[in-house]
């Protein structure tokens, strides 16, 4: 996406440095998904298209109301359904909009081998600036939600921008913009967060006795919340992760390979090198061609 | 300096070949893992043009570095079959490092450490096309769980950081020991080198009346 | 509406029953959503499948299609058992205790007055017995045993909650859930709202269907009352305009009614239109019919409509059968006594049943033009398709006039909610190619036809001389004139009581109270006048805001009639005036007028002692839960099952299904037998379509690409049919080749002891547009309408269905088998 805000990093994929962070007095922002208030409509995915210029493959229906029937690089953003029972053999059917949650610890940015491909502004939107990117893949599997997707047109990793060049200058995303039934909202982290308060305890007047907001702390929060009917079970939603983290591999892969890897390349080097100058080489002295010499004639001879 | 007449052949001109052609798609890889390793080193990625190229050329680069080490594996192999005297050279390597390879017993074609460096590679090289092969988005994005890409991204990168430290140990050893870069770009060593660093392998050439590489097999003691 | 989209927030309980308001009103579902939100409201939706606006219900009823009188009327009974009725509005506000007529009588699925032959009942028994004044008699103590609320008792009385069980599948414990839940909105402070669409409105008996809710809501007292009614929400942003403006062939505009060729004289055509109060005191609006109706001829023919010729009654057609609807259109054509078609935004291929009558009915046209923005499937009905359309061009003589037009974004104008708001609309693109607007294209047609007849005679030129055309461009009136004519203006000055001039001779309306009858006043539909008057025009304001929060804004657009936003609205208030809802009141009476947010439905200043009835439309001023003669099958709803049922009418075997409903015979041998199409079938719009218009658009297309019927596990696993998978689906009609959703939504229903299965069937694909080709779900259909509007039966009929396997790729692809285009 267009890197509108390239004053207000807080973080910066593949860089060690301190990215430029002058803009400091920006409040967090989040999405807030009010499932209970979701009807599927789609509207948000169509937004999505139009505000974004995407417009996918048009697949064949696969037996489902998902289509296209997962996120790829031309969809961002997708409504899952699915078809739950509940212990008193009622159905209910949960509908979730699927997409980049913008964790506050993002697993994709920190698997990111590319210099500035992953950012993360200072109000929280975790962003792709797809020319940096180089196509490895290694956000799809630093993610903990499965989200991002490499085109295989232009070998760059795609997502939901949470529109920040919208954001960037104060507009909602195009998917709140466009919800019907204001399941969708929008505004700084703190806001949402209370709104949603509200909203669980209308819920639990309902009977969802389990209701809340789901802003996984195991990913330092989401900028992407959901208000779930079923907190005790957010995987009913489609397979959204009960206790989302950033794998554990990944990790020993960031902060211990890596660190020993190259503590272990330096003092290879380093070793070798005081070796080297400590000892000299090996050489080849005169007496070993002498000594050579007088074997091959002792051969020689017999 | 041209090569004397008395000089005996360690390396056949197909093998040296055959082990630049590793060593440069070793390096390549290297150099660009390392640029998609760790942000220290990502100014590596335009050696090869750019990051984009980086990533698409390093998996291709990792297809002919199988391929190369195969055929050095074939000409190597038996050369570095593990001796009873390669672990009591192993068990000297203080003294090797001090320059008092006399006081340790005689070598063969191959000390311990060059064929240590042999089987490491022998293993590291298959693992890192393997895990490779999983975490190369373009083709296999697909092929394998997310989980398993994650396990073969960590696995791919450890063995890769193996390879690397083996490889600093063998371009040291080459460089130390003077004319063994010889050895391998011209293909030829002096009787005194071979006396002095790998005589029993220097007495069989020498037994059999060979020139080298390999003892005649027409003379060899029955 | 009665109400409006922003009222549903007042709402206690919302019930979506034949329709699926989320599904495909996304966008004014927001009100029901605001309403679980801030007025804590619960959400009840009776579907036979598990909806998307099921999802976020708070209790949801299955029920078997075509079933709903049964559910509703065992509900009504359930209200009346349990006296869970609104009493004092019931005894002020309802026909509940007039009394009818000797002589009335309902007996074996049949009421009094009943033709077999001729498949009609002449309604007279169907009234109220009446006193020397002509008013209808009323017991005020409810004891006599024909007042009206002793009838519906006797005649809800077999609808017990194992009756309604047993027919429509819905599980006892449910439905008297259901009950419970509507029976607490009967206390004069909770109001209940009801959303429908095309889940009622296209059955066999549709109108019932809604008729059987009105009743439960006037026995609530729910109807005039904020976040209450009767709300049925239109499928088309102007589809409320259309019948506003009477384009229905037996309707004219303002709800108006066609002559008959028995009323050959205007003074005949009043008679049956006084509408003579039948209690003391009641304002019984349609007195003025006569107003309504020459000043509707003024606007028509202008100065060519005058006292002496009756107003250029003569000039107006006169119906020689009840309705010339679409059903008999297409009927005529296949019998060939109709040859030429003018098919202006509209795809019957598509949109009416029996898919295979409509595209032999074409063939049989001399000629064919359509109208229409888009590349329509009836353009194309000619070409082989595939077989999507498998018709054979060489054979075919109907010559095809495409003619491009405009969409609405393309035009000036104004459309007409649900909420009966008219909102005018700016044009905002130019339209592409050679499209022009409908404006255009029909006043090319009436100029090149007057100078026609104006040239060659004819048998009958003068309707068409003599229609008035004082426009500045003639051959493309803009949309501004026409909208002030519906409007209407004074012709002459016209002068209050004391003779002063209120209006100049020329200036436009206030409002439909200035109509008169001498010719001095114009309006081309009554019911919009006031919507652009001297003031400008009303349609195009733009102000939000809702004084009280109330929803109602009552400076946005314009409502008909009269700027009303609620219906009835002096039904909000008790007998005395005061609201029955202090916290959310519509009107009141202040001492000397009615006052309140909204325009009061009634006299401003007449006194609540004068016991004038709150339904000034009705002749007896109050809701009536006995019809009298306004409903073709009876004056009280009765279940019928389907033309085509799984079940017999377990109520009455001899009398299964409407009896009063046309079906041409050719059609009766159409309809399929349990034994041979054992699954009931349905059909449905998507929230990711609109209609058949999407398929043309790539987003829609990409969100929904491909038909589909949908099916429950049981029946899946009975026929092996796997998610999915290609199923072949067929009636007696027609079969569609598409693939398998199967979905926990929708479950098998006992009705009668036997498990019945439901298959949905999308309705938006078809071979034309950029969506995957489908075959369109009114191959299926039945073609028989509503007794009462003749709205197709597309909710309820029988199929059948088995696996099938993937049709080669040259049935799939797009466009048409051989090359050649029409003119």
């Amino acid at each position: 996406m267009a890197d509108l805000q390239s004053q207000n990093y807080i973080r910066r994929s593949a860089t060690t440095m301190t990215p430029p962070t002058t803009r400091s007095n920006v409040e967090e922002v989040a999405k807030l998904i009010d499932v209970s208030r979701c009807i599927g409509c789609k509207a948000c995915q169509s937004a999505c298209m139009e505000w974004n210029d995407l417009r996918p493959e048009m697949e064949e229906f696969q037996g489902a109301y998902e289509n296209p029937h997962d996120l790829n690089p031309g969809v961002w953003t997708l409504m899952r359904f699915a078809e739950y029972e509940n212990d008193h053999g009622d159905l209910e059917w949960l509908i979730r909009k699927d997409g980049c949650m913008h964790c506050e610890d993002p697993g994709c940015l920190k698997a990111c081998p590319a210099p500035g491909a992953i950012v993360q502004y200072a109000n929280g939107i975790v962003d792709f600036i797809s020319d940096a990117c180089i196509g490895c893949g290694y956000c799809i599997k630093g993610c903990p939600f499965n989200i991002p997707r490499v085109s295989e047109k232009d070998h760059k990793s795609y997502k939901c921008t949470l529109c920040s060049d919208r954001v960037a200058v104060g507009l909602e995303p195009a998917c709140v913009k466009t919800c019907p039934t204001g399941a969708i909202m929008f505004g700084t982290k703190a806001d949402m967060k209370d709104w949603a308060e509200e909203r669980i305890e209308e819920l639990k007047e309902r009977g969802f006795e389990n209701a809340g907001l789901y802003d996984p702390a195991e990913v330092g929060g989401t900028h992407v919340m959901y208000v779930l009917h079923h907190r005790d079970k957010p995987s009913l939603y489609s397979g959204l992760p009960d206790k989302p983290h950033i794998s554990a591999v990944i990790g020993l892969w960031k902060h211990v390979l890596k660190p020993v890897a190259l503590a272990g390349i330096a003092f290879a080097a380093l070793g070798a090198f005081v070796h080297g100058i400590v000892s000299g080489p090996m050489e080849v002295e005169e007496e070993d061609e002498a000594e050579a010499r007088k074997e091959m004639e002792r051969r020689a001879k017999s | 300096m041209s090569r004397p007449k008395d000089a005996i052949t360690r390396y056949k001109t197909v093998s040296r070949l055959n082990h630049w052609l590793t060593g440069l798609c070793f390096v390549l890889l290297m150099l660009s893992g390392l640029a998609m390793f760790h942000p220290y080193f990502s100014w590596l990625s335009f050696l090869f043009g750019s990051g984009q190229w980086m990533r698409a050329i390093h998996p291709w680069i990792g297809c002919l570095m199988i391929a190369s080490f195969l055929g050095l594996f074939i000409q190597f192999w038996h050369h570095n079959v593990w001796e009873r005297r390669d672990t009591e050279w192993v068990k000297n390597i203080d003294k090797v490092l001090a320059k008092k390879e006399d006081e340790v017993p005689e070598v063969g074609r191959n000390n311990a450490g060059q064929k240590g460096v042999f089987w490491a590679m022998a293993l590291l090289v298959p693992v890192l096309f393997l895990s490779g092969l999983v975490i190369w988005e373009y083709y296999f994005g697909h092929a394998t769980s997310i989980e398993a890409q994650r396990v073969a991204l960590l696995i791919h990168s450890a063995a890769a950081i193996g390879a690397i430290l083996v490889w600093i140990v063998h371009v040291y050893a080459a460089l130390w020991v003077k004319y063994s870069m010889r050895a391998m770009i011209r293909g030829w060593v002096t009787p005194g080198w071979a006396w002095k660093h790998h005589r029993a392998w220097f007495r069989e050439l020498v037994d059999t009346g060979s020139r080298g590489p390999e003892p005649n097999p027409r003379n060899r003691a029955p | 509406m009665t109400n409006s989209w922003q009222d549903i927030k007042n709402a206690d309980l919302v019930i979506v029953m034949g329709g699926n308001a989320a599904e495909a009103h996304p966008c004014g579902f927001k009100w029901v959503i605001e309403a679980k939100i801030e007025n804590k409201a619960k959400l009840i939706v009776v579907d036979p499948r598990f909806t998307r606006t099921a999802s976020v219900a708070d209790y949801y009823a299955p029920i078997r299609p075509g079933t709903d009188i049964a559910f509703l009327s065992g509900v009504m009974r359930y209200l009346l058992e349990n006296d869970k009725i609104q009493h004092e509005y019931v005894r002020s506000f309802t026909n509940a205790g007039l009394i009818v007529k000797e002589g009335f009588a309902f007996e074996d699925g049949l009421f009094s007055g009943y033709n077999e032959e001729k498949h009609t009942y002449d309604k007279s028994s169907w009234d109220y017995e009446l006193d020397e004044q002509g008013f209808a008699k009323i017991d005020e103590t409810w004891k006599h045993p024909r007042c009206v609320i002793n009838l519906l008792k006797k005649h809800l009385d077999r609808y017990t909650p194992e009756m309604v069980s047993r027919i429509c599948g819905t599980p006892q414990d449910k439905f008297l859930k259901v009950c419970e839940m509507i029976a607490s909105t009967s206390s004069p402070e909770r109001s209940m709202t009801s959303l429908f669409a095309l889940g009622w409105t296209q059955h066999s008996v549709g109108a019932q269907n809604v008729r059987s809710m009105a009743m439960v809501q006037l026995l609530l007292g729910n109807i005039g009352v904020a976040g209450g009614g009767m709300n049925a929400l239109r499928g088309h942003s102007n589809i409320q305009g259309l019948t506003d403006v009477g384009l229905l062939s037996s309707a004219m505009p303002g709800y108006m009614t066609m002559p008959k060729d028995s009323e050959p004289t205007f003074d005949k055509y009043m008679e049956t239109r006084q509408f003579k109060p039948l209690r003391p005191g009641q304002m019984s609006y349609w007195q003025n019919y006569r107003k309504f109706f020459v000043s509707f001829q003024k606007a028509i023919y202008g100065n060519a409509a005058t006292a002496e010729n009756s107003w250029a009654y003569d000039w107006l057609p006169k119906l020689d059968v009840p309705d010339y609807d679409i059903l008999r259109a297409f009927e005529m054509m296949d019998k060939g006594q109709m040859n030429g078609y003018i098919c202006q935004g509209f795809n019957p291929m598509q949109a009416f049943p029996d898919r295979g009558k409509i595209r032999r009915s074409l063939a049989k046209l001399k000629y064919l033009v359509v109208v229409d923005p888009l590349d329509t499937e009836t353009a194309n009905f000619w070409q082989d398709f595939g077989p999507q359309n498998p018709s054979d061009p060489a054979s075919i003589q109907t010559e095809v006039f495409q003619l491009p037009c405009t969409c609405f974004a393309e035009e000036d104008g104004s459309l007409v909610s649900s909420a009966r708001w008219l909102q005018w609309h700016w044009k905002a693109a130019d339209a592409p190619g050679e499209a022009k607007t409908d404006i255009f294209i029909i006043a090319g047609l009436y100029q090149r036809m007057k100078a026609m007849y104006a040239k060659e005679g004819g048998a009958f030129p003068d309707p068409l001389l003599n229609l008035t055309w004082q426009y500045a461009d003639p051959d493309e009136p803009h949309p501004s004139e026409m909208a002030k004519e519906m409007n209407g203006r004074a012709l002459a000055d016209l002068k209050d009581a004391n003779g002063n001039v209120i209006l100049k001779a020329g200036q436009q309306l206030d409002g439909f109270a200035q109509l008169k009858d001498d010719g001095t006043t114009m309006s081309g539909c009554w019911i919009f006048s006031g919507s652009w008057t001297e003031k400008g025009n009303q349609m195009a304001r733009r102000d939000a805001t809702d004084p009280r929060e109330a929803g109602i804004a009552p400076n946005w657009a314009w409502a008909w009639p009269a700027n009303r936003r609620i219906l009835y609205n002096r039904a909000s208030a008790d007998p005395s005036g005061k609201p029955w809802a202090p916290h959310k009141p519509v009107i009141k009476w202040n001492g000397a007028s009615w006052v309140g947010f909204d325009t009061p439905d009634y006299g401003p200043t007449v006194k609540p002692e004068d016991s004038m009835g709150p339904f000034i439309m009705n002749q007896e001023g109050v809701g009536k839960l006995f019809a009298r003669g306004g409903m073709a099958e009876g004056p009280f709803p009765e279940h019928y099952e389907p033309f085509e049922s799984p079940v017999d009418n377990v109520l009455h075997p001899k009398v299964k299904s409407n009896p009063a409903a046309r079906v041409f015979p050719s059609d009766r041998e159409h309809f399929g037998k349990g034994e041979d199409f054992p699954y009931v079938g349905t059909t449905y719009r998507l929230t990711e379509h609109f209609h058949y218009w999407t398929k043309h658009a790539k987003i829609n297309s990409i969100l929904q690409p491909e038909e589909f019927v949908e099916i429950g596990e049981v029946l899946a696993k009975e026929k092996k049919i796997e998610q999915g998978g290609w199923v072949r689906v067929w009636s007696k009609r027609g079969q569609v080749i598409c693939k398998a959703y199967v979905t926990k939504r929708i479950k098998p229903m006992m009705v009668d002891g036997k498990p019945t299965h439901v298959i949905g069937c999308p309705i938006h694909w078809g071979f034309t547009g950029v969506a995957r080709k489908g075959y369109g779900a009114n191959t299926l259909t039945p073609f028989v309408g509503d007794a009462n509007t003749n709205t197709p039966e597309f909710k309820a009929f029988l199929l059948n269905i088995e696996p099938t396997s993937r049709p080669p790729a040259i049935d799939l692809a797009h466009g048409p088998r051989k090359a050649g285009r029409s003119a």
